[in-house]
């Protein structure tokens, strides 16, 4: 970029011509058409959700749930319909049969008890875990640091045998302490190694001004160095709660029919009709799914871009 | 009484010694500064005074009673660190108020108070606002207001000055003098910087490796450094510090050998105990006359850098040992590059140092 001159790239609106500022116009183009290729599955699924099983299966697809004014040719228009959404919860499972309920509900409130619960223990004891091993450094920190993560280090798939074996003898299989336990065990690795990165960031100086300053220890944890992370915990928590939320060989092998999380009542609801896959019902479901988890993100997403630059830059 | 003392305090990390054998004492209504290079131990110092770090032998006392075991919050003083430590999370009034809350004084008393020290150091204005909101020298300043809005057993403060830019750092200087002189309490400031600990400190001590090399006041360490390092550390243009052998002395004049040719200096008359022996010789650039010609007494030198200052010109000379000097002369003093200097030194003015580098001295 040392040329004065505007190049193929700046005319096209691709690049500026200065280093700083606004994004042209072609940039920000770019930049929504690959965000639109991001989000196209999700934006397939949503739509989905509101066809009919013979417009959902229809080829080419039909995408838009209006003509706009005879815009749009007819081929790939559908007619909306709630009917899925509502055979979520309930639906009868014979033609003809009266309609019986799903456990959807059930399963919704499990998936949203179960994550929460266990995402914010994980960062309730992580966090002190964190701060001990930022601030009260043990012999060989680094060593018990890596340890915590190598249970992180191998495929869920290989370590469900043991802790199977360990559920049953302890009695917590299908129960929701069992679980709830064992997704905080999964978040804390995760948890303590992100919160110890932010409390490092933290100037010490601050906490030894509050000391001097007249703070015990616990004012200082409490009242100086938490309202720093808050963007941190965001960042966590979000992030916690978004592996637990789709989590699905755990809860599939360790969850039972009253503990049942959503992406293990999904693959039954899907595999268990007999009369193939129901994509209108599928898509439905998970358009549901992702209802908690996206408001969640959206009221979180200032502080969650706070929490995921923190530290990239030099304050 | 507001008073700190240190005795013989000595910090180890591991098998570093970070200070050794410290002895510091300060008087009520005293500011003494600890000066020295980056990595010198004086910080460290500083935090053993405050709590923040333990001492792993000596005592500290403050107003009388030693508190080697007591946190930071229980020994009654207040600091301001070099990159200030606001609380982010707070207002600048609630800052500056922090060290009340813990005294438990009333709300009204308070905001009195917070009033009060937010006049005295210009900051009315800028209470509502977050730290992240205001400019350096008022984060500063808060900085400064939060450690004096109690009534402290002590102040310290840890480079205070460092992150301001070169005029604030000049007005700020005088501002917390007048603050502290205000104040009487027992003060140590840790700075790098000499023109600081020149200006604002009643005693200096300048510490190098973890030991005080010398306290004493400004003028002290000054004209009577007690040896090469605070010689060479204190003063700018620093002090010229060229070996040369001692021969001798007579008539109250030391017969200094040095490239070959022998001068003839007046010193200090202890100089006239020491045995023959490499010395080093040390005379400030301001402590010389340039004169006509050649004389027993004179040095002579060939200019080679001439860098005006204003008021005076800073010479940079070779002597025929090929040792760089410095020589300020007044600016109405002319020289040309590459002429011969011959160069007078102030009697009073020159230092030699023994083959201890202590300052040989009556």
């Amino acid at each position: 970029m040392a040329e004065a001159t505007t190049t193929f790239w700046e005319r096209l609106g691709l690049r500026k011509a200065s280093g700083v500022g606004e994004a042209g116009w072609g940039q920000t183009l770019f930049a929504a058409i690959i965000s639109l290729i991001y989000f196209l599955p999700v934006l397939l699924i949503i739509v989905t959700s509101f066809k009919l099983q013979t417009e959902a299966l229809a080829v080419p697809p039909k995408f838009f749930p209006t003509s706009f004014f005879g815009l749009i040719p007819d081929q790939y228009v559908f007619s909306p319909t709630l009917e899925n959404f509502t055979s979520v919860f309930s639906r009868a499972y014979t033609a003809g049969a009266a309609a019986e309920s799903t456990g959807f509900d059930r399963f919704f409130f499990n998936s949203i008890f179960i994550a929460s619960t266990s995402v914010l223990l994980a960062l309730v004891i992580g966090t002190l875990a964190a701060y001990g091993f930022s601030r009260y450094p043990l012999r060989g920190n680094d060593t018990y640091l890596f340890i915590i993560l190598t249970t992180r280090m191998l495929p869920a798939i290989v370590v469900i045998i043991p802790v199977i074996l360990m559920f049953r003898v302890a009695g917590l299989a299908g129960s929701y302490p069992g679980i709830i336990f064992l997704y905080t065990a999964f978040n804390l690795p995760f948890t303590i190694w992100m919160m110890k990165s932010f409390f490092d960031e933290l100037s010490p100086d601050v906490e030894d001004a509050a000391r001097i300053d007249g703070s015990s220890e616990t004012r200082v944890f409490f009242k100086i160095c938490l309202p720093q992370v808050l963007a941190g915990l965001a960042a966590t928590f979000v992030f916690g709660l978004i592996l637990t939320w789709n989590e699905f060989l755990f809860a599939l092998l360790l969850t039972g029919v009253d503990t049942r999380t959503v992406p293990v009542a999904l693959n039954q609801a899907v595999a268990g009709g007999g009369i193939g896959v129901l994509w209108g019902l599928l898509a439905a479901i998970e358009t549901l799914f992702l209802i908690p988890v996206f408001l969640v993100t959206f009221f979180l997403q200032n502080q969650l871009l706070r929490g995921v630059t923190f530290g990239t830059v030099k304050r | 009484m507001s008073t700190i003392e240190a005795r013989k305090i000595t910090k180890k990390f591991g098998d570093f010694v970070a200070v050794k054998d410290a002895d510091l004492s300060v008087a009520a209504g005293e500011v003494v500064c600890l000066l020295g290079p980056s990595g010198c131990g004086k910080t460290t110092t500083l935090r053993m005074i405050a709590g923040l770090e333990r001492v792993t032998s000596g005592d500290i006392i403050i107003a009388g009673k030693r508190m080697n075991e007591l946190a930071p919050e229980k020994r009654d003083i207040a600091m301001v660190f070099q990159f200030y430590a606001l609380y982010p999370a707070l207002n600048v009034g609630e800052n500056i108020a922090m060290p009340l809350h813990y005294e438990k004084i009333s709300k009204p008393e308070r905001d009195r108070r917070v009033k009060r020290v937010a006049d005295i150091l210009h900051l009315t204005d800028v209470l509502d606002r977050m730290p992240g909101q205001v400019s350096e020298g008022e984060k500063q300043r808060i900085a400064v207001a939060r450690a004096i809005v109690r009534e402290p057993n002590c102040f310290l403060f840890d480079e205070p000055l460092s992150r301001l830019d070169v005029e604030l750092r000049h007005s700020m200087r005088g501002q917390i003098k007048e603050v502290l002189a205000g104040l009487s309490k027992a003060t140590v400031i840790v700075t790098h910087d000499q023109l600081e600990a020149l200006t604002m400190a009643d005693r200096i001590a300048i510490m190098r490796d973890g030991i005080i090399e010398q306290i004493g006041t400004p003028h002290q360490v000054f004209t009577k450094p007690a040896n090469v390092f605070v010689a060479s550390f204190i003063g700018t243009p620093q002090m010229n510090l060229v070996r040369g052998k001692f021969e001798g002395m007579s008539d109250g004049k030391a017969t200094i050998q040095f490239g070959g040719e022998k001068v003839e200096l007046g010193v200090n008359p202890a100089v006239a105990k020491l045995k023959p022996s490499q010395v080093t010789l040390g005379i400030r650039p301001r402590a010389f006359t340039p004169v006509d010609h050649s004389a027993k007494d004179t040095i002579v030198a060939a200019a080679e850098l001439i860098e005006p200052m204003g008021a005076e010109t800073l010479v940079h000379a070779r002597t025929p040992d090929n040792s760089d000097i410095r020589v300020v002369v007044p600016r109405d003093v002319k020289f040309k590059i590459g002429e011969k200097l011959h160069l007078r030194a102030d009697p009073s003015q020159t230092h030699i140092f023994g083959e201890d580098g202590k300052a040989v001295r009556a």
